[in-house]
């Protein structure tokens, strides 16, 4: 594998879809290549990043009138 | 900020309860079904904003969600996660309020890319082990959010179910209506573009 087969199949082996044959190969690929490596690293880091941040919180307001209009709409659907 | 390098997880928004709670809430238990938005509502809440950009809709949106949710239950046969089949309403939710307030704006056909795009990442530098913990909570979402919001609706889609809500490439298809080929290709490159935009924040040695 060379270096834009790794960034062909960078989303099925971060996401590891890739069988175990390609993903052999692609690492046999980044145990030499330093560049490909740091594209890995970064992109791994960057899914993980947005995965743990919690950029857009729940405000405590928008919560309670959710709840509310859940029980006053529902409250008598059924 | 917790957990660093937790690798992207698919499913670890299921509880085992999740049946029981939904089979409740099928027979009208508004607790049961109380205990399930509880569960998701941040999730929710998150994948709405990040469909319509905007505080008010975002609330309409996934308010709108989740009652339709309830009522709906009774289509829920539990052939998918109730996750996925929660996730599906509130993206098509927000779409709609989306189209109502920006009718000509809004499209998930995948931009026209130049032939022969270059995507391999140039100018290459490590991040270093948590590069996010070199920005406050504040400084840190803001640049998340910033990054995010530059990248066009179908990448931004893309990313946002598959690697913000967490749902696996074949429930995005099937969320976005779009194929699992086409999923993984706008995937690729959301991730790309955000890695890049993200990437003088977070190198070890700024450029």
């Amino acid at each position: 594998m060379n270096c834009r087969g790794v960034i062909a199949e960078l989303t099925s082996y971060l996401d590891e879809a890739l069988d175990a044959v390609a993903a052999a190969d692609l690492e046999r690929h980044l145990d030499g290549c330093k560049k490909c490596r740091l594209i890995v690293d970064t992109t791994r880091k960057t899914i993980e990043i947005y995965c743990n941040a919690e950029p857009v919180p729940l405000p405590e307001d928008v919560r309670a009138r959710l709840h509310k209009a859940l029980f006053e709409r529902l409250g008598h659907a059924r | 900020m917790n957990a660093p390098n937790a690798k992207p997880l698919p499913s670890t928004v299921v509880r085992d309860d999740e049946g029981a709670l939904v089979a409740a809430a099928k027979r009208g238990d508004l607790d049961a079904f109380q205990e399930l938005v509880s569960r998701y509502e941040s999730k929710i809440y998150r994948l709405s904003w990040n469909i319509t950009r905007n505080k008010e809709d975002a609330e309409d949106s996934m308010q709108d969600a989740f009652l339709k949710a309830f009522q709906h239950l009774d289509g829920f046969e539990g052939g998918s996660r109730f996750y996925t089949w929660l996730v599906r309403i509130a993206v098509n939710e927000a779409l709609m309020k989306l189209r109502k307030r920006r009718p000509n704006q809004i499209s998930l056909d995948e931009p026209v890319q130049a032939d022969g795009e270059d995507l391999m990442p140039r100018d290459l530098q490590d991040w270093g082990p948590s590069p996010e913990q070199k920005y406050e909570r504040t400084e840190l979402n803001r640049i998340l959010t910033d990054a995010i919001e530059e990248l066009d609706s179908p990448y931004r889609m893309a990313f946002v179910l598959r690697d913000v809500s967490e749902l696996s490439t074949e429930e995005t298809a099937e969320a976005l209506g779009i194929s699992v080929p086409a999923v993984k290709s706008r995937l690729l490159r959301a991730r790309l573009k955000l890695r890049q935009k993200l990437d003088p924040f977070f190198r070890s040695k700024p450029s």
